[in-house]
């Protein structure tokens, strides 16, 4: 929700990056205020998770210039589990299976290490039992997830609901989710649209990378962003979208020259 | 190293053995006679042999470790860290021998579980499997542990029965410069059912000594052994391993080795897929460091039809340590429709650790499915970066990745307080940095 008076969680200011050499994000500039939800759309190749993983603190991309705060500390001169404990969250497109740890420990152990760096007290594994089921059962996920070995062997769905769970875990205070709609059937998106419509509040936010619309019918963004070639080219409400389901991306390059410029 | 020198070895080493009968089995003592001949005529492998290419072991011919002479100084209190609560039976071996006042066998089990010379009421048995599925052609130290057999482990499960808790043999080194030789005897009647634990230790952390061990397994039709083995001797330790396993009509046999101990170490396990439909699962975890060498040589020979093995090794190799493994699948002419599959995973955590890796299939049956595969790297990059987007440091997300690499074979152990000790282990090793 737009609010006048609301603080920047994220600052991104001529955000440029490369990998190998290659110049991925040619100029990103982008703010986020507490309470917003952002939607960021494109197609394939455009930069979209490139930018969500420049802000987790990948290390194999490197920033050659720009500027991030977060709040108002230098988010890039963190290494990632320290923007993790600020409060940075990255859902993955492409979630990592890690076969031999369960996925309780692995839970557990996220979310102790941020409360520890909160100063809240931690969880043993009785009391996060009892904390995690909890959470599951907003995202209707079966209780076997949590012996089974980090996303091995897990559908797609499944994948992508366990990282809303971490998400709904950790309470961030910006949360990335990159394409987390792809690969769920329209029940599961519900579920996970709820999921995440319940952790938005006044005082985090979300950045909301998807392809499609139809993600937007259940988690209704307050800005619509159109990524291209490393660059946003055209920002709207969340009539954007719309535009864009209608006109396909061709409209966008048509029209960019009298939108661009335009940031939120 | 001369070839003099080698048999200089061997003589000196034979020359320290009382020959001397001390039981009135003469089977036992041909066996021994037999096997003092066959040492006699043998070498020490070098690097020249094909299965020893990659492990020198030269520097145990400058170790000239006479066999240890009994010394039950320990006290039960000493190995306290060692039971494991599951297991109701305890055979203890000190330096090879026998150590009744540290063992226990339940009394009903007496007569099935015991040191050689108390089993003779099975001596038929004993005599038709003992010394009988590890050979000791071409193997100078099956050779030498034969000639030196005196105490065994030996058990046997009888017909049907079914035994929930695992049986734990107990091989602590306590001596240095000296020389062990434990030898076991598995033998599981048809329909049996049991778990046995094999477990190297020693009390000393860097004392010198080699161990020198012989396992036989029989597993008659039906029956199903889980098979548990740890090597866990002192960080200077020689540990020179031969384990044989024959399997018979539908039996089902698995065995987990982890290895995390001695200077040099070399294991070979021979399993021989005696009769139709049986099945192998077999795992193994070495985890070195240091200048540690591990060397796992394994062979499944398929010689009857619908046989099952399934196999995977992974060795977690850091420093300078230098880990090699060989897996051979022979499936011979008859050995139809057999289905086997083989991964050797392998992870480096230091530029010069090093691992050899090397499936060997030789397949002279037509209809059969075999896959293979291996694997050497580093930790994920992509699996760090997800850890460390979690909130956990980059040395705890290598830590974790590293435990976890190697808990997926601990956590095939059936025993669970041994998984936890060896979890402990891993966990201790993996934090060493
Ligand atoms: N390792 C790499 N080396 C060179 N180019 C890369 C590498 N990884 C991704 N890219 C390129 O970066 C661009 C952006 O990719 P990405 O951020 O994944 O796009 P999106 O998420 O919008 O589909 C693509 O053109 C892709 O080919
Ligand atoms: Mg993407």
């Amino acid at each position: 929700m737009i609010k006048k008076d609301s603080s920047n969680i994220l600052t991104i200011q001529d955000l440029h990056a490369s990998i190998n050499g290659t110049e991925i994000l040619k100029g990103i500039d982008f703010t986020v205020r507490s309470g917003e939800i952002h939607a960021i759309m494109g197609l394939n190749g455009s930069g979209k998770s490139t930018l969500a993983k420049v802000l987790a603190g990948h290390s194999a991309y490197e920033v050659t210039q720009g500027s991030v705060l977060f709040d108002d500390i230098d988010l890039l001169a963190l290494p990632p589990e320290e923007r993790a404990r600020a409060g940075l969250f990255l859902a993955f497109q492409y979630p990592i299976e890690i076969p031999g740890v369960a996925n309780t420990q692995f839970l557990r152990l996220a979310y102790n290490t941020v409360q520890t760096r909160r100063g809240k007290e931690e969880l043993d594994p009785l009391e996060f039992d009892d904390f995690v089921r909890e959470k599951m059962k907003m995202l209707d996920m079966k209780p076997d997830f949590l012996d089974r070995s980090v996303n091995e062997g897990f559908s797609g769905g499944e994948k992508k609901r366990n990282e809303v769970l971490q998400m709904a875990l950790l309470e961030p205070k910006l949360s990335i989710l990159d394409e987390t709609d792809s690969g769920l059937d329209i029940d599961a998106l519900k579920i996970v649209a709820q999921g995440v419509n319940q952790i938005a509040n006044q005082n985090n936010a979300m950045i909301v990378v998807t392809h499609y619309q139809r993600l937007l019918d259940y988690i209704v963004p307050d800005y619509v962003h159109v990524m291209q070639s490393g660059r946003i080219v055209m920002t709207g409400g969340k009539e954007l979208a719309l535009e864009l389901e209608t006109h396909g991306y061709d409209w966008i390059s048509a029209n960019k020259q009298s939108l661009a410029g335009v940031s939120a | 190293m001369t070839t003099s020198l080698q048999s200089d070895y061997l003589q000196y080493l034979l020359s320290s053995w009382d020959i001397k009968p001390t039981e009135s089995l003469s089977w036992l003592d041909r066996l021994r006679a037999e096997a003092i001949d066959q040492a006699g005529t043998q070498q020490l492998p070098t690097k020249k042999d094909e299965e020893w290419r990659f492990t020198d072991i030269s520097p145990l011919a400058r170790l000239p470790f006479q066999a240890a002479t009994p010394k039950f100084d320990l006290q039960a209190k000493d190995i306290e860290h060692l039971k494991l609560k599951e297991a109701d039976n305890r055979l203890v071996f000190v330096d090879g021998h026998f150590a009744p006042h540290l063992s226990i066998i339940s009394g009903s089990l007496s007569h099935i579980v015991g040191n050689l010379p108390a089993l003779t009421s099975r001596d038929t048995l004993l005599q038709s499997h003992l010394g009988k599925h590890v050979s000791i052609d071409h193997n100078v130290f099956a050779a030498l542990n034969t000639a030196f057999l005196r105490d065994a482990a030996v058990i046997v499960f009888p017909k049907e029965f079914v035994l929930e808790q695992p049986v734990h043999l107990l091989f602590i080194a306590t001596q240095s410069e000296v020389t062990s030789y434990p030898r076991s005897l598995i033998i599981g009647e048809p329909g049996s059912q049991a778990t046995v634990i094999e477990d190297y230790v020693s009390l000393q952390p860097s004392a010198a000594y080699i161990t020198n061990s012989v396992t036989e397994i029989s597993l008659a039709e039906h029956a199903r052994i889980q098979h548990v083995r740890v090597q866990r001797e002192s960080n200077q330790a020689f540990h020179l391993a031969n384990c044989a396993a024959s399997l018979g009509h539908a039996s089902h046999f698995q065995s987990t080795t982890v290895t995390l101990g001695a200077q040099i170490s070399r294991y070979n396990m021979h399993i021989h897929i005696a009769n139709e439909a049986a099945e192998c699962d077999i795992s193994g975890l070495s985890m070195i460091s240091g200048r540690q060498l591990a060397d796992t040589h394994t062979c499944i020979d398929h010689a009857k039809p619908h046989g099952i093995s399934q196999q995977q090794h992974k060795c977690i190799v850091d420093d300078a340590a230098h880990a090699v493994f060989n897996g051979k699948i022979i499936v011979r002419p008859h050995a139809q429709r057999t289905n086997s599959s083989q991964s050797s995973r392998n992870l480096l955590l230091s530029k010069s650790a090093q691992v050899d890796t090397k499936p060997q299939l030789e397949i002279f049956a037509d209809d059969v499915k075999c896959a293979h595969g291996a694997t050497v790297g580093q930790l994920d990059a992509e699996e760090i970066f997800y850890l460390q987007s979690r909130g956990l440091s980059e040395t705890e997300a290598r830590n974790l990745l590293t435990f976890a690499f190697g808990a997926e074979i601990i956590n095939r152990i059936p025993v669970p307080s041994l998984k936890q000790q060896l979890e402990q282990a891993v966990l201790k090793q993996t934090q060493s940095h």
